[in-house]
């Protein structure tokens, strides 16, 4: 056996012995997903089990250095675990912004103390993590933002409005651009700054969406005061001052990369397809067939574009792995994962017909189809609109003149 | 299994673009369109390509093959896209391999897959009776008589057909037109005297034959795999066919979009290189995208086709499906934005467009595909 067999059959051990079977129903939705952070609670004694096992193990973020909580698995490993992760249909341990997106950038360009304390907690599930990036005068063209932040000497004074801040007002900490030099062109006067949400002067206010409720905050910073550092080599800026934009978009390639792996046809309306949804709903003729025709064909050729970008999503990983990175074609997954997301629903919405789009007298129902199918809307807006990404592609892809 | 090539599969696919980009280019294809020779493409050529393994491409080491499997297959269809290579690479190699490797007797084996591998005998596949590609109508019939059968009907669009040695026929032995059960496939002599042929030059400017066949008799050893149930071979058969056929259009799509990027880097109108509107840019990226999406389906189900063949029926029609939309829409896109040469006939676009709408129409379009997994999956 090679090592890896051996590897997949001890993981596999692991994983049978070791996730309570609660956390076999392949769910990871945002609302049953383990967060962590300073108020989470368990929402079941099977999730602390999950969640206490994998952190022993570290696997909660198996990839990551052991000296920081990780596993130190290698890519071949973690695709391995995540394989038989997938085959038992176990949930995610651990899941948020901190492993996803801040980890990844630390790791690229913290130092050895700032990541200690907070590739740290992160794995250990204590704090949890947002992102301070759009403002309201700062969306597609993100490098324009203002959010000023004035060295002070012992500390930063920073003023100023983020928006679209997801879960701003349950989170912990908050990783954040800022502008260091209004003089220097747009790109070379930002700063990549960690803040502790906990400091004076911030201020978060939910933001209601079309559909009726939302993740996203507003983030105000009223003269707030940033310690310079954390500790011995441990400063809050991440990369050098005025180079925050090198952080921020090693840190894009992430977030796309992750909104890039979502099962777009599935990811947030449960496992049933969509022809049996619609089986269901509408019914069958004597031939077998979905009763609505058009439908029928806009329904199969949506799961064969789903195919195809699970499939793609495979591939890219697969070469990743043999050295070929990724790199800007993450934007790739990104546009055809967002769109394909908003047909999912879009196509339920039309399965469902005037049932679906039922509301209750307290207006959209959180969770029901009518709230993900308005919330989708979203999709292609956030992490870089669908035409940034194109503007990506064509001109770091294809390299389109300017 | 990781869903990329081998660094055998990777050698395997330098060697052929390197052998296609020499001996096979488009001006190649070109003169094959307009001088006509009556095979329909350049002999020459195919016994070049047999003797490098080609022909043989699927086909086991014990009887001549260079066991490639579909994954080989793939990635030189792929190539022979880029070029528009004109061969009996698809009916022979693919087609008529396929049928006789995996549901052939021993004895067909050894009689018949030699001569495939050598580029010595050319197989068709004589399977649909109307315009459009449907395998579940056979009407053509196999009626008993003694200790045989006789054949009489007729067949449409048989690639290759018009030259083929070997023609392998989807008939009836039973049943109503429609029924799965009953069909059987037999392999006969295409120059019986019962068989008219008829050369049917199509748009992409490779050839067909419409087929009539008139009381041809038969033995139960011209039978491929069993009697009445022949229709499970011809899924294989057909599966092997879509992915195949897929690859090459993706070989088609990337070279048509790479046409384009370049033109769109080269050519100047209002003073500056048009690739830098962005009413062309995003179409480009979408493309481009659509594209990634088409190579992994067509991979996997080339993958799955050497793994498990007998599993890979949805995957191939899924990967036809994708693939086939995925080159119309890469073609017209490549045509519009070459804007007036694209339309002319001196330009190569053109030429693609051609060849990929015939591939789509070939063994079931995207309409075709869709419906018919959408049935597989109960709705």
């Amino acid at each position: 056996m090679t090592e890896l067999e051996e590897f997949r059959t001890e993981t596999r051990a692991w994983l049978a012995e070791n996730c309570p079977e609660e956390m076999r129903d392949g769910d990871i939705t945002a609302e049953n997903q383990c967060w962590g952070g300073r108020q989470w609670e368990f929402q079941s004694e099977a999730q602390r089990l999950w969640f206490e096992r994998a952190l022993a193990k570290g696997y909660t973020v198996p990839t990551w250095p052991k000296k920081y909580g990780g596993a130190g698995l290698s890519a071949d490993e973690a695709k391995i675990l995540e394989e038989e992760r997938l085959r038992i249909n176990a949930r995610k341990p651990l899941s948020n912004f901190g492993i996803s997106m801040l980890g990844p950038a630390l790791l690229a360009y913290g130092t050895h103390e700032q990541k200690l304390q907070h590739l740290g907690a992160i794995a250990r599930g204590e704090i949890r993590w947002c992102q301070g990036y759009s403002e309201p005068g700062a969306g597609s063209d993100l490098a324009s933002l203002k959010t000023k932040c004035e060295d002070k000497g012992a500390h930063w004074l920073i003023n100023g409005q983020k928006i679209w801040t997801s879960n701003a007002d349950i989170s912990d900490w908050i990783f954040c651009l800022v502008r260091t030099d209004f003089d220097a062109p747009k790109h070379k006067g930002i700063t990549f700054i960690l803040i502790d949400m906990a400091s004076e002067g911030i201020s978060v206010k939910p933001i209601i969406l079309i559909s009726g409720h939302s993740p996203f905050c507003e983030t105000f910073f009223d003269n707030v005061k940033v310690p310079k550092s954390y500790g011995e080599n441990n400063l809050s800026v991440v990369g050098e001052v005025n180079r925050g934009w090198d952080v921020a978009k090693n840190l894009l390639v992430h977030e796309r990369g992750m909104l890039g792996t979502m099962s777009p046809l599935r990811g947030t309306t449960g496992p049933e397809s969509l022809g049996g949804f619609a089986a269901d709903q509408i019914g069958l003729d004597e031939a077998g067939r979905l009763s609505d025709p058009a439908l029928r064909q806009r329904i199969s050729q949506a799961e064969i574009d789903d195919w195809a970008y699970n499939l793609t999503v495979e591939r890219m990983n697969d070469e990743a792995n043999a050295g070929n990175g990724l790199g800007a074609k993450s934007s790739m997954l990104k546009y055809a994962a967002s769109e394909l997301t908003k047909k999912g629903t879009e196509l339920r919405m039309d399965i469902g017909g005037t049932v679906a789009a039922t509301i209750s007298e307290d207006g959209i129902e959180y969770g029901s189809l009518a709230n993900t199918w308005l919330y989708n809307r979203a999709y292609s807006i956030l992490g870089g609109t669908t035409e940034v990404q194109l503007n990506i592609i064509s001109k770091r892809v294809l390299e389109l003149p300017s | 299994m990781a869903l990329i090539l081998t660094e055998e599969q990777e050698m395997l696919q330098d060697s052929a673009e390197g052998f296609l980009d020499e001996n096979a280019p488009v001006t190649a294809f070109r003169k094959v369109r307009d001088n006509k020779p009556e095979e329909g493409f350049c002999r020459k050529l195919w016994n070049d390509m047999a003797e490098m393994g080609w022909a043989g491409i699927i086909v086991d080491e014990e009887f001549g093959g260079s066991e490639f499997g579909y994954v080989g297959a793939g990635v030189l269809a792929e190539k022979m896209g880029k070029n528009l290579t004109a061969s009996p690479f698809f009916s022979t190699a693919v087609l008529g391999a396929t049928a006789i490797q995996r549901y052939g007797t021993e004895e067909q084996k050894t009689d018949h897959l030699g001569a495939i591998c050598d580029g010595s005998q050319i197989f068709a596949l004589a399977v649909d009776e109307g315009p459009r590609h449907d395998p579940s109508t056979i009407a053509f019939s196999a009626k008993t008589s003694g200790n045989g059968y006789v054949l009489s009907g007729s067949k449409t669009f048989v690639a290759d057909g018009h030259v083929a040695d070997k023609l392998i026929i989807v008939a009836r032995t039973s049943g109503e037109d429609t029924d799965e059960e009953g069909i059987t496939l037999f392999l006969v002599d295409a120059d019986a005297p019962e068989i008219s042929r008829s050369k049917t030059p199509m748009i992409d400017s490779r050839n067909a034959a419409d087929i009539v066949v008139d009381g041809l008799e038969v033995t139960g050893d011209d039978i491929i795999g069993e009697v009445g149930g022949g229709y499970a071979a011809l899924e294989g058969i057909l599966s092997a066919g879509r992915a195949v056929l897929a690859a090459e259009m993706s070989g088609s799509s990337q070279q048509a979009f790479d046409m384009t990027t370049e033109y769109l880097k080269e050519r100047e109108q209002f003073g500056q290189k048009i690739g830098s509107f962005q009413g062309l840019q995003h179409r480009a990226a979408h493309l481009a995208t659509e594209i990634e999406m088409m190579k992994s389906a067509v991979l996997k189900s080339l993958q799955l086709l050497d793994d498990d063949f007998e599993a890979a029926g949805a995957v191939c029609s899924m990967a036809k499906a994708k693939s086939g939309q995925t080159a119309q829409l890469a073609t017209k896109e490549a045509i519009q934005m070459h804007g007036g040469i694209g339309v002319t006939d001196e330009y190569d676009v053109g030429l693609y467009f051609k060849r990929v709408h015939m591939a789509q129409q070939m063994f079931g379009d995207a309409g075709f595909h869709a419906d018919r997994l959408a049935k597989r999956a109960g709705y």
